[in-house]
């Protein structure tokens, strides 16, 4: 476990500032105490620093996990949020999607999302935004990147793409050997 | 809501009784919950039996009937629920009908109501004659009838719901009289096909009613081993445990001269170990467990499946608002009892109750209901410091971290690596953020860390408990196996509490559990922990139900404080077996008379070598003097290595020549 480089923080902050752009600063300074970025065999976690020193005496290879994991970086240096930090982001999103029911089981089992499941989209989206996917009982299911902007959504036709899946809940279930 | 649904789970009120008193009693209640809720599918189809069975047969059968369904409703209503599984499972594996489906319920009558409720029905019984003599048992909707005849439209009632109650009830109505048909044409064939077996159950009857016209008579060793050799005839296995239960019940009346009790007892044990598939060492084990006929309502319970019961996450949502979203997608689910404001029980459900999009957004835990007691009885508090040493899958752990309200911090240890994995992805589904994975083994905890306010160990262990879980614990647990893990169990606890912290202002406490019934892993597992660290004693668990634990077993006697822990039976609780209790750690202000203590010990061992000390110093080492001492601790390093030391010849000469020099 160690903090985060500056290289190393650029990426984190520059992939969550896709998803929830200003609002980075409410992770960082918070009302209920200090919360830090560490790193701990190329997993990112976001964790109070109660916590954080605490699990100091935590050997290495015997910690697992400490508060919330966002991503991991790959080998090549580039960072991925993972669907574990849905929930830091479904708070502070910008951009936000709702499906109908019944595009919600296709999502979650990694699709992209289709026009026809649109239920709602904030207005004035533009491309290649990063949004956060609801259900329409506001349940954050995960989140992705927009192939349209709003307005040029509705010309097309049905089975077309609005959002690129990036990541969903349901991979918890799918990919629960490789996500931690 | 499904009638078999709600007839293969048992409901929950039962979590949530204050005590066990008998299964009649307990009998009684169930039944009349049961009847208290509008139960018209099962309603109709009996009046429709019971019109088909008048119409058919002979006025006084017709009477018969109606008595046996009266008997049925009233008292048996509790083997009627419990036992269908069963005995459906039993049925359709035997394809013996009707012996099979009287044989528990006879079972209970046998410890409990035989004297007030025979003398009505034995001169009927006694009246008639083989044909006639059927046991009205039949008659009773049960699992077997479906899981014989109608397999296959189970499936597609399971899924009706209130919307179409009308038909399907009418649709019953004709199944059930096109049933009662079918029952007596197979009645009558089966009893020209067997009538010396009616014969032999006739005499059973005459039995109950206290006049033996053929004694059971127990098998000799000799038989026991020729029985051994061939394959046992599960029928006469079954008749038998349920004779040695009688016997075993009003011993000095009915046992056969010349036999004792523990020959009625090995049979009993060797004959539940065959029927149930138990090796006999655990088979035995659990026996002395409890008294005879509860011990066969165990081994019963064991066979069928518990609830599902899933836990809110209140990190995400409510109770209220989860059971909405679950109904809205076709799940049928009910509050498991008072005790929990969080737990829901399943009845069926329609869409894999593991995969829906509230489970994957963390809204809640498939949890068995006897998992909530250790977290209820551990009380986490806010802003603590809380370890669990045994975590995986993390139902528990998270559990806690919700009590906490995401506050303090929460250290979720699981000694096995890869069962880490399924831990952090539970831990990250219900969004707990003060929850730090670690993977160590239990045993170096107060090294790593101390200094927490509750430590919940939930020890790993034999799974006695969890049988109709996993079966496979049936057989391959052996005396080694108990031995080994008490062994760790002891070491766990002694760690669990030198991990606390006595200082704690608002806690030092240490809940231990286990999902095991058997006494050397629950209660002498506590009170090796009481006797080894005397700063901590026993607390309230704060479970309002459950039964005390046990203060002696089988020549052990334990501190008379285990009656605060709390054990949850199967057939009881309708919960997973299970055993919980909670400590409290005090300051250990009492080192220096500790220390006096020991102090007196050693004069009180040495009282007549004191002098002789004195004088060693003078003299620096004897050999000879030190002979004894050195041969006693070589016998005990052999004892310790499961070596048998050699026989004392010289060891006690040697002693009195000291003794003498003394």
């Amino acid at each position: 476990m160690r903090p985060l480089t500056e290289e190393e923080s650029r990426a984190v902050f520059e992939k969550l500032a896709n998803y929830i752009g200003k609002n980075l600063i409410h992770l960082i300074d918070r009302p209920d105490g200090p919360y830090c970025f560490r790193l701990q065999k190329d997993r990112v976690y976001y964790v109070s620093e109660e916590s954080m020193r605490l699990s100091i005496s935590i050997a290495r290879p015997n910690l697992v996990s400490l508060g919330t994991c966002f991503g991991k970086f790959s080998k090549s240096g580039k960072f991925k949020l993972h669907i574990t930090a849905l929930d830091y982001i479904s708070q502070y999103a910008k951009y936000k999607v709702w499906i109908k029911p019944n595009g919600e089981m296709p999502f979650l089992y990694g699709n992209h999302v289709l026009k026809a499941h649109l239920g709602r989209i904030t207005e004035d989206t533009p491309e290649h935004q990063g949004v956060v996917v609801y259900s329409m009982s506001d349940m954050p299911l995960g989140f992705g990147v927009t192939a349209r902007a709003t307005v040029d959504t509705r010309k097309l036709d049905p089975t077309s793409i609005i959002i690129f899946h990036q990541a969903d809940v349901g991979e918890y279930l799918r990919d629960e050997e490789t996500l931690f | 809501m499904g009638r078999r649904a709600k007839n293969k789970q048992a409901p929950p009120e039962p979590l949530d009784k204050k005590e066990y008193n008998s299964p009649k009693r307990l009998g009684k209640r169930k039944a009349e919950d049961v009847d208290d809720k509008p139960r018209p599918a099962k309603k109709s189809k009996d009046s429709a039996s019971t019109r088909s069975k008048s119409k058919s047969k002979p006025s006084k059968t017709g009477s018969r009937v109606k008595f046996a369904e009266d008997d049925a409703n009233s008292s048996d209503g509790w083997e009627d629920v419990q036992d269908e599984g069963v005995i459906g499972d039993l049925d359709s594996l035997l394809g013996d009908d009707d012996d099979m489906l009287r044989g528990p319920v006879q079972e209970f009558d046998f410890g409990s109501d035989a004297d007030e409720d025979e003398p009505e029905p034995t001169p009927l019984l006694r009246g008639r004659k083989s044909k006639q003599s059927k046991p009205p048992a039949k008659v009773v909707p049960t699992g077997s009838d479906d899981s014989s005849e109608s397999g296959s439209e189970e499936d597609e009632e399971d899924r009706i719901t209130i919307a179409n109650m009308a038909a399907r009830s009418r649709a019953l109505d004709e199944q059930a009289a096109a049933e009662a048909e079918l029952d007596i044409a197979e009645q009558q064939a089966a009893a020209a096909a067997s009538e010396d077996e009616d014969d032999d159950i006739d005499m059973e009857e005459d039995a109950n009613g206290d006049i033996d016209a053929e004694p059971f008579r127990l098998p000799t060793a000799a038989e026991r081993e020729e029985e051994k050799i061939s394959v046992p005839d599960v029928h006469t296995v079954q008749r038998r445990m349920r004779e040695c239960v009688r016997v075993l019940g009003k011993f000095k009346r009915l046992a056969e001269k010349g036999r004792s009790r523990s020959e009625y007892i090995d049979q009993l044990v060797a004959d539940i170990a065959s029927y149930y598939g138990y090796n006999e060492f655990l088979a035995e084990k659990l026996f002395h467990l409890f008294a005879v006929p509860e011990a066969i309502e165990f081994f019963e319970a064991n066979e069928t499946p518990r609830p599902v019961t899933i836990r809110t996450n209140t990190l995400r949502t409510r109770r209220r608002d989860l059971a909405q979203a679950l109904v809205n997608r076709g799940v049928n689910l009910e509050p498991i009892g008072k005790w929990t404001n969080v737990g829901l029980q399943v009845f069926e459900s329609s869409v894999p109750i593991g995969a829906t999009p509230e489970y994957l957004a963390g809204h809640y835990m498939l949890q068995a209901a006897s998992s909530f007691l250790p977290v209820i009885a551990l009380a986490p508090q806010p802003n603590e410091r809380v370890l669990d040493m045994a975590s995986a899958p993390g139902g528990k752990s998270t559990h806690i971290a919700a009590l906490m309200q995401n506050t303090g911090v929460v250290f979720a240890n699981d000694a096995n690596k890869a069962r880490t994995k399924s831990l952090t992805a539970n831990v990250h589904r219900l969004g707990c953020k003060n929850v730090v994975v670690c993977s160590y083994d239990g045993r170096e905890f107060p090294k790593v860390m101390g200094g927490f306010d509750r430590v919940l160990l939930d020890a790993p262990c034999s799974g006695t408990g969890v049988i109709s879980k996993d079966a496979s614990v049936k057989i391959n647990k052996s005396e080694r196996d108990f031995t080994l893990l008490s062994h760790l169990q002891k070491q766990l606890i002694l760690c669990a509490i030198d991990s606390v912290s006595p200082e704690s202002k608002t806690g030092g406490y240490v809940v231990y559990s286990t999902c095991s019934v058997t006494v050397d892993e629950n209660e002498a597992v506590v009170d090796y922990a009481l006797r080894k660290r005397p700063n901590v004693k026993l607390v309230e668990t704060g479970l309002e139900f459950g039964r005390e634990g046990m203060t002696n077993f089988r020549g052990k006697a334990f501190s008379p404080s285990l009656r605060l822990t709390r054990r949850f039976y199967p057939h009881v609780h309708n919960m997973d077996g299970f055993y919980v209790a909670k400590f409290k750690v005090e300051k250990r202000a009492k080192a220096k008379k500790q220390e006096e203590e020991e102090v007196t010990v050693e004069v009180i061992a040495e009282d007549g070598t004191v002098e002789q000390k004195e004088k060693q110093e003078e003299v620096a080492f004897d050999s000879d003097e030190d002979r004894p001492y050195l041969e006693e601790a070589k016998r005990r390093r052999m004892k310790a290595k499961g070596l048998r030391p050699p026989p004392r010849t010289k060891a006690p000469a040697a002693s009195a020549t000291a003794k003498a020099s003394a």
